[in-house]
């Protein structure tokens, strides 16, 4: 199989490296070869994260570059737009419809775009979803990005009982249920 | 089949120290090369300890080798500049148990000061290199280490970059071999280096250096892939991988050790071929040296000494070949920001109330310089902070510095920061210091230290107490203690210690707010009734407050953690729980 790339971007604190490890996970549990690479350290103190996951018969490079990617999955609407040229011309932008404003909005230096999803839709095949709204219906906000993960998994090469179950070794065992509760909202939209 | 584990390559560094039968290790936190020690911590069979800087891990390692088991040490590329006086005596003195030290360097600087390339340091101390391109290699390689550490009596410099520490990849997961631990013997001349011992050390080294360049054409690390001949690459580490995307059809000289490098194999291997390039990321260090041997090779005139490489820039390099990409958008930057319930901020924003400068140092509150706190002025190293301000003083008079003072974290004041006020104490400075006591290492993920009373496995300890140390073992009488959220006392304190004609220390207290310890309190909303927009709160530049479009304040509940900073700067009681 040729190599499927994925990204996922956010803000630092958004949970993007635990839902890269169950990326991982599924992965591996199919059998691929698979390589990931995350960002630690300053960059995760709110600033724009990003992490890549590839996967197929033999991966060498851990990095997704410009316009490659399969997926790229945004926890945040203006982050979809920092990274949208990374995506190949067939690929699937699945955003969370939610705005974290950088700080140089906060202090008026600069704006936050209008109208983003609509631009991205002009171009890209967009998935979007107000998980923030969908998570706080289950009752955890926390759960976001795994209802992200969920839209996500539609195109991916894996089944759903599969990531259920990688679901269910990833994350910490007194979230197990409201994670796999979420998982199936994102997958049933 | 063994069992394969996806694995983050510091912690298949980890994984590779316990099957390598390693018994001690040390370490000072530093991204990328932290996750080393938090996955060492998992395996019993290992001691393990954060030590206050990377020159006592460095020396707690040499000790443990000297006494006869195999130990590693691990740092942050700038951490190595600090461990390298020992560093470049112990290449002298050898090893009895295996000892190699990790040194992660960060091309790209995501975490860092600078882009230093580590190997230049391993070649001027004369010691080997060995450099994995993936998780797996790192797992492999790491017990070749300790290997050629023990064949050559040598301690043993193994490079990783960002790229390597903080991917996964595939990793197979074997048994620890039964650890060595050889008997300690009295070796004067080997172990007492003063010049007498040491001139005779010397040429060892070179011998030691020489045979290793011979040699090395049989290690396994280093290997010829041979393809088609018309592309030939010598390249290791990372670039290997974008070697292997970019260009399939090439033949490859992959090292896995980058120093000594083996001199006749790439002599063979440059015939082999039509045209050879040299792939390696930062600092020409193999290039220059195949170069000096006469060898036509191509590297820097193409590709640069900045940054990290990938296959498109290789393809774009080397085979002039462009993909046709969308464009980037042009959107405001997303700088890493002081995390909502920092006790930075609070510090930061009264400093800048009382418009003084700070001298900075390394940790999140270098965040400090950024606007619209825009308070710290100077970041050099760990500990800087004091000694530059010192520096300042003497330069310009007291009167010059009433306005300035030191700022620096709990961690990095027990790494090198209390050297510089002993310094300014001892040298009759008049400098204000200001002890940002978050009671961890931030930055780097919370990690304990000597001031903290927990170890690295977790042993409640005693902590070393940060007043007493300044008060009474330095002897500073004007060393105080202020809550970091309690502003006026801290404006008060700051006023009255900038103004003293003598060195004074402020203690400034509050756990970070990402402390598990630290639970948050009841989140703040705003009374939009009662708030007459004054946007006072948005002063301290807190990201839990916005402003939409229509000029109304909000606080997002999910971000909050209830620290009151804005609630204080509301004269219209608007900020509520």
């Amino acid at each position: 199989m040729e190599t499927k790339n994925i990204m996922i971007v956010g803000v630092g604190g958004q949970g993007t490296l635990l839902t890269s490890r169950i990326l991982g996970g599924i992965t591996i549990k199919a059998g691929f070869d698979v390589k990931l690479s995350e960002v630690h350290g300053m960059a995760q103190r709110g600033g724009s994260v990003v992490t890549f996951v590839r996967y197929g018969d033999k991966v060498n490079e851990p990095i997704v570059e410009e316009g490659q990617a399969d997926v790229l999955i945004a926890f945040e609407r203006l982050e979809a737009l920092r990274y949208a040229h990374f995506l190949k011309k067939d690929g699937v932008l699945v955003v969370n419809d939610q705005r974290i404003d950088p700080m140089p909005v906060v202090i008026g230096a600069a704006k936050y775009p209008e109208g983003i999803i609509e631009e991205l839709e002009k171009k890209y095949k967009v998935l979007k979803v107000n998980a923030m709204e969908e998570a706080l219906k289950l009752g955890n906000s926390r759960t976001f990005n795994i209802i992200v993960l969920g839209m996500a998994a539609k195109h991916m090469d894996f089944k759903k009982e599969d990531w259920l179950e990688v679901i269910e070794n990833t994350v910490p065992p007194k979230t197990i249920d409201i994670n796999k509760q979420a998982f199936e909202v994102g997958y049933s939209l | 089949m063994s069992e394969k584990k996806l694995m983050l390559g510091n912690e298949a560094i980890a994984r590779g120290a316990y099957e390598a039968g390693v018994k001690v290790s040390a370490a000072y936190p530093g991204t990328p090369s932290t996750e080393i020690s938090e996955n060492i911590v998992k395996y019993e069979e290992i001691y393990c300890e954060w030590s206050p800087n990377e020159k006592v891990a460095m020396e707690v390692a040499i000790g443990a080798s000297m006494a006869g088991v195999r130990s590693l040490v691990s740092m942050k590329h700038v951490g190595v500049n600090v461990a390298s006086d020992p560093l470049y005596t112990v290449s002298y003195i050898g090893v009895s148990g295996g000892l190699v030290l990790v040194a992660a360097d960060d091309p790209g600087m995501y975490s860092s000061q600078n882009e230093q390339d580590s190997r230049a340091v391993a070649r001027a101390a004369h010691i080997p290199v060995i450099e994995p391109s993936d998780s797996a290699e790192a797992k492999e390689f790491i017990k070749y280490a300790y290997d050629i550490s023990e064949k050559y009596d040598t301690p043993v410099m193994f490079r990783t970059t960002t790229r390597i520490a903080h991917s996964q990849g595939l990793v197979e997961l074997e048994d620890r071999c039964e650890p060595i631990d050889i008997p300690y013997t009295k070796n004067v001349a080997k172990n007492v280096m003063m010049p007498g011992n040491a001139i005779k050390r010397h040429p060892v080294v070179e011998a030691r250096e020489k045979q290793m360049a011979i040699d090395g054409a049989d290690f396994p690390i280093n290997r010829i892939e041979m393809n088609d001949t018309k592309i030939g690459v010598i390249t290791s580490g990372i670039p290997y991988q974008y070697v292997k995307e970019a260009l399939p059809t090439a033949s490859v000289l992959k090292l896995g050790c980058v120093n000594p490098l083996p001199k006749q194999m790439i002599i063979d291997f440059s015939k082999k071929v039509d045209k050879l390039y040299i792939i390696e990321e930062l600092d020409p260090i193999i290039e220059e040296q195949v170069k000096s041997w006469g060898i036509e090779c191509t590297g820097k005139e193409i590709l640069t000494i900045q940054g990290e490489y990938s296959t498109n820039m290789l393809k774009k390099a080397i085979l002039g070949q462009e993909l046709q990409i969308e464009q980037k958008a042009d959107v405001p930057v997303r700088p890493p920001i002081l995390c909502p319930g920092c006790p930075h901020r609070s510090t930061f924003y009264t400093l800048n109330k009382l418009k003084i400068h700070a001298a900075g140092d390394i940790g999140c509150y270098t965040l400090g310089a950024v606007a619209p706190l825009s308070v710290v002025e100077t970041t050099v190293c760990m500990g800087s902070s004091i000694s530059t301000l010192h520096g300042m003083e003497k330069a310009k008079g007291k009167e010059y510095i009433k306005d300035w003072v030191a700022v620096i974290g709990d961690s990095t004041f027990m790494h090198t920061g209390v050297n510089s006020l002993m310094n300014m104490f001892y040298n009759q400075g008049t400098g204000t210091v200001l002890i940002l006591d978050n009671s961890t290492t931030g930055m780097t993920g919370h990690q304990d230290h000597a001031a903290t009373g927990k170890t690295l496995r977790g042993e409640i300890v005693p902590a070393i107490d940060l007043y007493k140390l300044c008060h009474d073992g330095i002897g500073i009488e004007n060393t105080r203690i202020v809550n970091a959220f309690d502003t006026k006392a801290l404006e008060a304190a700051i006023k009255e210690e900038v103004a003293r004609d003598a060195v004074s220390v402020i203690i400034v207290q509050a756990p970070c707010a990402l402390l598990k310890s630290n639970k948050p309190k009841p989140a703040f909303h705003i009374d939009t009734d009662k708030c007459k927009r004054c946007y006072m709160c948005m002063k301290p530049a807190c990201p839990a407050i916005t402003k939409a479009d229509d000029g109304t304040v909000s606080i997002n509940a999910t971000m909050c953690n209830g620290c009151g900073l804005c609630e204080g700067q509301c004269k219209f009681g608007a900020i509520l729980r």
